[in-house]
């Protein structure tokens, strides 16, 4: 903990490449204490092998290079039993599919129990104990009778809360959230992203929220990183992002959401499909997608540079930074007021 | 102007059997449900899991037999399953749903398979099968190049887009679509949004949109219907029902969409389960999770209602019967 | 549960009586007692009274009847040949079977179950590739060849063991060997591909998430979810522990059920043949209860929750 680095957590050029074709292109991204952190990208673009991959999660044949930090001390090509320490003690993680994240033939109370033994060597009755107060925490009614369940005597919604449950019980610097409610209905969606602010109000732990639904993390993050085909093109607070989108993807994913209110108006898709990772396109690998693309990002990947207002972007292109239009006002508007 | 399709008071009830020592008990995943479509109009169908959507959409087309009531396509009662009148009828009606790689035949070219149908209902002479392939490949946004293709060759949206095409080899009056872009990731959602409603309006089809997904269906559907255990409790032009719902679980729904730059503080959370349709609650199904039920809730039944606007709910709060200004004011 | 239990207990004697039924007709179709063991040469008269002493001469049906009712009242009947009860006699032999087939069965175990999980942990290594090729050799090369060739190798090549009898337990080595190889290939390929598929699962990459040890990983999260596979084919071994050594006894003349059954078919001993197809048939059937019921302990989803 008392090292002079105020970062968390440290990715420093991450590449991970499956049977030699590389998924991740150099990720660097850093995660302060207690800040919540949002990454948004459409399938295969990497947002969930960045973590696996840092936690060691992702099977053999990976290959991952790059530098991991937590707390100053090196991931990357750690003894397994260090990344083991790490692993839900410093950083915890919960996934998209809650119900079959959760072992089927071990009771929910033995699975909780587990996680409290390795990481704060809690036996007994006092495990026991210990768990069902995470359980209540959750929002898990009836905890002491429901403890020698099964996973499936419990709905989705609640087995991702059990799953929340499980990754508090090593009390983790760090909750990595993979997509935790794309497979949950809309009104316990809503339930499990408040319980995720209110834990975090609580513990102070910070989140990495990834997921495609940039909606869904404009509720709980401060800041986002969008992923494109294995990197990322831009990263900012919320506010930034929302209101002015500066890369040609970031825009192009907030006009192709259909909207809830205003006029039944043609959607706006971006044109083409997500490049194959065997096959990126030279340059940028947005480029045949982008409408504002000239010949220069066919040839040079554009880094990811600072930008004045502290945003980073990877682009040649961006769309123009100040925008008059009624959109941009309205979303500064909701993103600041509502 | 008849309608195109009609149900009426439909039901289904199915036995599940929990464990392998449990006995089999009746759920009734569809309880009583009318609706109908008209020509060139597209109804859009939402609930959560276990509301029966799928069942109801399963059993507009026939594919699910109704235990009482009864669906009627273009003013005539649907004949028995299996039947050469079924058939023929089966080709006016398509049916696309959630998962593109289930419904093609990995073996075949997506071109085989879009002029299958073709085939099957002799619709075109051999000799112009061809063309009409290719026209429908175009109409759907898919390159003749693409043509001999097989399913696992393309990606996510063109598969979504061969079946789509082939749905419409039979030139369909009915299209009753199951979370047609839910697979989708959101660019390509938005294509095959578009694309679905370009067809449409072009051939006046009647679309059934069943998805969980609020802002697809808002941005499709004419009218939508919102289904909690197996029934209707709202149903209003699309319009109306997002701008101003007026079931409490309706503005829930509406509540818990995510709005990009609008932060959770206060949205409407339900609290409570997703309900389970072999454990169906007495009286009105929501009340256990509904923030204004009151007594009546518990025991009776709401019926669906019309409540202007074009507007039918079913809710005693709604109706005005139990709910003062101040409940109404606190759902809001 | 108990209805549960019933309607298994009264499935399985019914697959019983379909398996007696089976075997009384086909045998009676398929040779004629009298003249087997009475030989060619014997005059009618006496054929005839063979006959009427062994009710042979009844229509079919009554024989059917009479011996329904004589099985119900535990009665197997009397061996033709030795006019001993066929029961006893079929139990005189289960011992010398067991003393081949147990071992048999533990080998399996402990040499197919681990290999297999061995190979699912270590994929694509020399050591699975290496655990794949002899699964598949010891599971598609017959037992009658593998006996043969080992009986090649250790007894006429080497010297060090003997090729048939029941002596001592040095005779036992072979046939034991021989048994078990089949079953090893069988056992390896199936915990390998159920382990694989397990380790597949979300809930292990859970598992490692909370940061247990990989050991205890595999330990408490993956096998434990593996066995639901394995055991149905254990089950199913464990019911062949006494049909499963027919023909590796007549290869190494080890004097066990299988044995007694090739003599008594080629004798058309009525009597025995049933009394062993219905033992046989009988451990099957129990077996798969004893798996059935097993898959509900291993597994709480199968299990009934109506409080729920």
């Amino acid at each position: 903990m008392g090292t002079t680095n105020p970062d968390l957590v440290e990715l420093r050029d991450l590449k991970v490449a499956f049977d030699g074709v590389q998924v991740l292109h150099g990720i660097d991204l850093t995660v302060a204490r207690g800040e919540a952190l949002g990454l948004v990208g459409e399938s295969g673009c990497g947002k969930s092998v960045t973590w696996l991959a840092a936690l060691g999660l992702l099977p053999g044949k990976a290959a991952v290079t790059g530098s991991i930090r937590v707390d100053g001390r090196q991931l990357c090509g750690a003894e397994r039993s260090d990344l083991e320490e790490v692993r839900g003690g410093r950083i915890a993680m919960i996934f998209q599919d809650p119900s079959s994240s959760l072992n089927p033939v071990l009771r929910i109370g033995r699975q909780i129990v587990e996680a409290l033994q390795i990481h704060r060597g809690l036996r007994g009755q006092a495990a026991r104990t210990e768990a069902l107060r995470l359980l209540d925490m959750v929002g898990i009614p009836d905890a002491p009778r429901r403890f020698d369940l099964y996973p499936h005597e419990f709905s989705g919604g609640q087995c991702q809360r059990l799953m929340i449950a499980m990754a508090l019980a090593g009390e983790p610097d760090l909750l990595v959230a993979d997509e935790p409610t794309t497979a949950l209905d809309a009104t316990i969606q809503a339930q499990i992203l408040d319980l995720l602010n209110a834990l975090r109000a609580e513990t102070g732990m910070a989140l990495v929220f990834i997921s495609h639904d940039l909606g869904a993390v404009s509720q709980v993050c401060e800041r986002v990183c969008v992923m494109y085909a294995g990197r990322i093109v831009e990263e900012g607070s919320v506010a930034q992002l929302f209101s002015q989108p500066r890369h040609p993807y970031t825009r192009g994913l907030f006009d192709a959401i259909p909207r809830i209110d205003g006029p039944r108006d043609r959607l706006i898709p971006i044109p083409g499909t997500v490049p194959n990772p065997k096959h990126l396109p030279a340059g940028c690998s947005f480029s045949p997608r982008c409408p504002y693309a000239v010949d220069a990002c066919g040839s040079t990947y554009p880094s990811l540079e600072f930008q004045g207002d502290g945003r980073r972007l990877a682009c040649m292109r961006p769309v123009p930074a100040v925008t008059t239009s009624g959109e941009a006002k309205r979303r500064i508007h909701e993103g600041l007021m509502a | 102007m008849t309608a195109l399709l009609e149900a009426e008071e439909l039901v289904r009830i199915y036995e599940v059997r929990r464990g392998i020592f449990g006995r089999p008990s009746p759920v009734r995943a569809v309880d009583g449900i009318s609706l109908a479509v008209m020509p060139g109009e597209t109804l859009g169908i939402v609930g959560e899991s276990g509301s029966g959507k799928s069942t109801l959409g399963r059993m507009l087309l026939g594919l699910d037999l109704a235990q009482a009531g009864e669906v009627r396509f273009a003013g005539s009662p649907m004949p028995r399953n299996g039947t050469a009148e079924w058939r023929a009828m089966r080709a006016k009606m398509q049916l696309v749903y959630q998962d593109p790689l289930a419904a093609l035949d990995r073996r075949l070219t997506i071109a085989a398979q879009i002029g299958e149908p073709l085939q099957i209902h002799r619709l075109v002479p051999r000799q112009y099968q061809a063309d009409r392939v290719a026209e429908l490949m175009e109409a759907v946004g898919l390159r003749s190049d693409q043509a001999g293709r097989f399913p696992h060759e393309l990606s996510g949206g063109q598969r979504q887009r061969a079946v789509i095409a082939r749905a419409l080899a039979s030139r369909p009056k009915l299209l009753v679509c199951d979370e047609p872009v839910s697979a989708l990731d959101v660019s390509i959602q938005a294509q095959v949004v578009n694309m679905l409603r370009d067809l449409q309006e072009r051939n006046g089809i009647g679309m059934v949109f069943i998805s969980h997904d609020l802002k697809v269906v808002r941005n499709i559907a004419d009218r939508v219907a919102v289904m909690y255990l197996g029934r209707i409790v709202e149903e209003a032009s699309s319009d109306v029902v997002f701008r101003s719902p007026q079931h409490p679980y309706t503005k829930a729904l509406v509540s818990s969409v995510p709005v990009p730059g609008k932060p959770l503080e206060g949205r409407m959370i339900l609290q409570g389960e997703p309900p389970n349709p072999a454990d169906r609650p007495s009286g009105c199904a929501f009340h256990p999770r509904c923030p204004v039920a009151q007594d009546i809730c518990r025991t009776s039944s709401p019926a669906l209602r019309r409540i202007g606007d074009g507007r039918t709910a079913a809710c005693h709060a709604v109706a005005g019967e139990t709910a003062s200004i101040e409940t109404m004011r606190r759902m809001a | 549960m108990i209805r549960f239990v019933l309607v298994r207990l009264l499935r399985a004697v019914i697959t019983i009586l379909a398996v007696v039924t089976f075997a009384f007709v086909v045998l009676r179709m398929s040779g004629d007692p009298a003249q087997v063991m009475l030989g060619p040469d014997v005059p009618q008269d006496a054929v005839d009274a063979f006959r009427r002493a062994w009710g042979l001469d009844q229509p079919l049906w009554i024989q059917y009847l009479a011996y329904l009712k004589s099985i119900f009242t535990g009665d197997f009947g009397v061996s033709m040949r030795d006019k001993a009860s066929a029961l006893q006699l079929v139990l005189e032999r289960v011992p010398a079977t067991l003393q081949l087939t147990l071992p048999a069965l533990i080998l399996k175990l402990m040499i197919g179950i681990p290999a297999g999980v061995y190979a699912a942990l270590h994929r694509q290594s020399f050591a699975d590739r290496g655990v794949i090729t002899l699964a598949i050799i010891g599971f598609t090369v017959p037992s009658f060849v593998m006996g043969l060739v080992l009986v090649l190798i250790f007894s006429v090549i080497l010297g060090v063991l003997p090729s048939g009898g029941q002596d001592t337990w040095v005779h036992g080595v072979l046939p034991t060997i021989t048994m078990s190889i089949g079953g090893i290939g069988i056992l390896a390929r199936f915990s390998r591909s159920a382990m694989i598929e397990v380790l597949g699962q979300p809930y292990i990459r859970t598992a490692s998430a909370k940061g247990l040890k990989w050991r205890d990983v595999i330990w408490s999260h993956a096998l434990p979810n593996a066995a639901v596979p394995i055991v149905t084919i254990v089950g199913f071994m464990v019911g062949s522990l006494i049909a499963g050594a027919v023909v590796v006894e007549s290869i190494f003349s080890w004097p066990g059920i299988g044995r007694l059954l090739i003599v008594s078919v080629s004798n058309r001993d009525l009597a025995v043949v049933q009394c062993i197809l219905l033992i046989i048939a009988a451990a099957m059937v129990m077996s798969n209860l004893v798996v059935d019921l097993l898959y509900g302990w291993l597994d709480p989803r199968l299990r009934s929750h109506a409080a729920h």
